[in-house]
């Protein structure tokens, strides 16, 4: 279970985090939606110790993860980018196997590749993408690259930037797709950022909406339509009016 | 009262510039010492470095090169009309050789991988850290000093004192090409003044300047690069920012060097 506990962190003197409590069990998809610059980014950025916070806890099992234990958090980690930050030297194949030929549980490269090519299966690649390098593959691709390498040493907690931006309204289903039946596969605990609500339904168990630093609301996925805050209800419905102050 | 403060302005502009100075030269050895902690202790990225000594070294051939052999050439012909002034016209392949070794050749090869190599490491690293690549590694249990600027500050610091080799090397024989075809020089007679006058010292501080260099070159790629600001603007700005200092600091280490090496 990923718990955090009253995260704050501020940038100068703008609070981006405002006593951040949430808790995610195993095997649970918690999706934190929220208008731009509300904190997601940093909340998951905290998580993964790229941004040190101010204040509170985060634990995985028990275990902190921000400080000694970071390095144990991560190797159980898998995450796909908004952009799919996929290294452009690299051909695809060793993209996705990069955690498998590095660091203490390295194996063959025949073997990692042999897995890297089972996962691009897993996320409808064929083994032809292999070899090529990823500016030669559409956005599609990459995300399903991503997706692969966030998955490619069977992690226990993978995290969701983001997944469908800039996808057209078919792959952006087919992702949210992939994404809940690997989940449901590999029983792993996921955090998902998005704006995206096909996104929101599809993958989410559990719904957190960020709102000026701190959760709004947060409750099952099939509750959030019925829900009565007037922030959620204008962000699901996009309406411009109401208490989320938009610039015009 | 208003007149203090506006007194006090110029004060406080220097103030603030050398806090700013401070602040970055801190960062900048703490970078530096990351970078030594993590070339120390394993893992270690032997694919990751053979590829760089290929770009920063074999790729760099060509420029070191043609600039030597050009360099070379002039100097020759510089020193020929000078040495004329006073009938030392015979000192042209001692002094040709011994300016190679010591300055030019280290000076001239490092400026020119500052050029090629530190702009292409401040982009790319630049281009990894605002498309996320950088955090990417992170999260995939990679440190991004072991596996970025370890492998690029190691492969130019051993990279730069074969390309300094190469360059003085090549230098001497434009030289020697300048001397014995437009000078009227003796090819036997150029080549003995040559060896006759230059010393181990001469080739081996202009070696050691150049691993100095190289370091300098991949130390300022990487710190801009990992330091870049977002967008094509923040990129562009790394870039420029780390040939110009890595310029700057081989200029200045040049001198310092030179003084330690050859203090009369």
């Amino acid at each position: 279970m990923i718990a955090i506990t009253d995260l704050e962190k501020s940038f100068g003197p703008k609070a981006v985090l405002r006593g951040i409590t949430l808790e995610v069990p195993k095997g649970e998809s918690l999706v934190v939606i929220g208008g731009s610059g509300t904190g997601k980014s940093v909340l998951l950025k905290c998580i993964l110790g790229l941004v040190r916070p101010d204040g509170g806890s985060i634990t995985l099992n028990g275990q902190d993860v921000t400080g000694k234990g970071r390095e144990a958090f991560l190797a159980r980690f898998g995450m796909l980018f908004q952009g799919g930050a996929l290294f452009d030297s690299l051909t695809v194949w060793q993209n996705v196997a990069f955690r498998l030929v590095r660091g203490p549980d390295r194996r063959p490269r025949a073997e990692a590749r042999a897995i890297a090519v089972e996962k691009l299966a897993r996320v409808g690649l064929g083994a032809d993408v292999a070899d090529l390098h990823p500016a030669e593959l559409s956005g599609g691709m990459q995300k399903r690259v991503g997706l692969a390498r966030a998955i490619a040493a069977d992690p226990e907690v993978i995290f969701f930037d983001e997944p469908t931006t800039g996808l057209d309204p078919i792959m952006a289903g087919v992702i949210n797709d992939l994404i809940r039946e690997i989940v449901a596969e590999m029983g792993a605990t996921t955090i998902t950022i998005t704006h995206d609500m096909s996104s929101v339904r599809a993958i989410a168990d559990k719904v957190a909406m960020l709102h000026a630093g701190k959760i709004r609301w947060h409750g099952p996925v099939a509750e959030m339509d019925s829900a009565e805050d007037p922030y959620l209800r204008q962000f699901i419905t996009g309406a411009p009016e109401g208490p989320i102050e938009t610039l015009r | 009262m208003g007149g203090g403060l506006a007194l006090l302005a110029p004060l406080a502009v220097l103030g603030r510039a050398t806090l700013a100075l401070l602040a970055g030269t801190g960062r900048l050895t703490l970078f530096v010492l990351q970078i030594l902690r993590h070339a120390l202790t394993p893992p270690w990225y032997l694919r990751e470095l053979g590829q760089q000594l290929l770009h920063i070294g074999w790729l760099s051939l060509p420029v070191v090169g043609l600039t030597a052999l050009f360099t070379g050439g002039a100097l020759a012909l510089q020193i020929y009309a000078g040495g004329s002034r006073f009938n030392a016209e015979s000192v042209v392949p001692s002094i040709v050789a011994i300016g190679m070794t010591r300055e030019l050749g280290p000076v001239l090869g490092g400026l020119m991988v500052a050029g090629r190599v530190a702009a292409a490491i401040a982009a790319e690293i630049g281009t990894m850290k605002v498309t996320e690549q950088i955090d990417a590694l992170t999260t995939l249990s990679t440190n991004p000093i072991k596996y970025l600027a370890v492998p690029r500050v190691l492969a130019a610091t051993l990279t730069l004192p074969v390309l300094v080799a190469v360059g003085d090397s090549i230098g001497i024989f434009g030289g020697f090409l300048v001397g014995t075809t437009r000078l009227g020089f003796d090819a036997a007679t150029y080549l003995d003044n040559t060896a006759d006058y230059l010393e181990l010292w001469d080739v081996i501080s202009g070696l050691i300047k150049g691993a100095a260099f190289g370091f300098i070159v991949a130390v300022m790629g990487c710190y801009h690069g990992m330091g870049s600001g977002r967008g094509a603007r923040g990129v562009g700005r790394a870039t420029t920012k780390a040939v110009v200092s890595a310029s700057i600091l081989i200029l200045g280490a040049n001198y310092l060097l030179t003084e330690v090496f050859f203090r009369a």
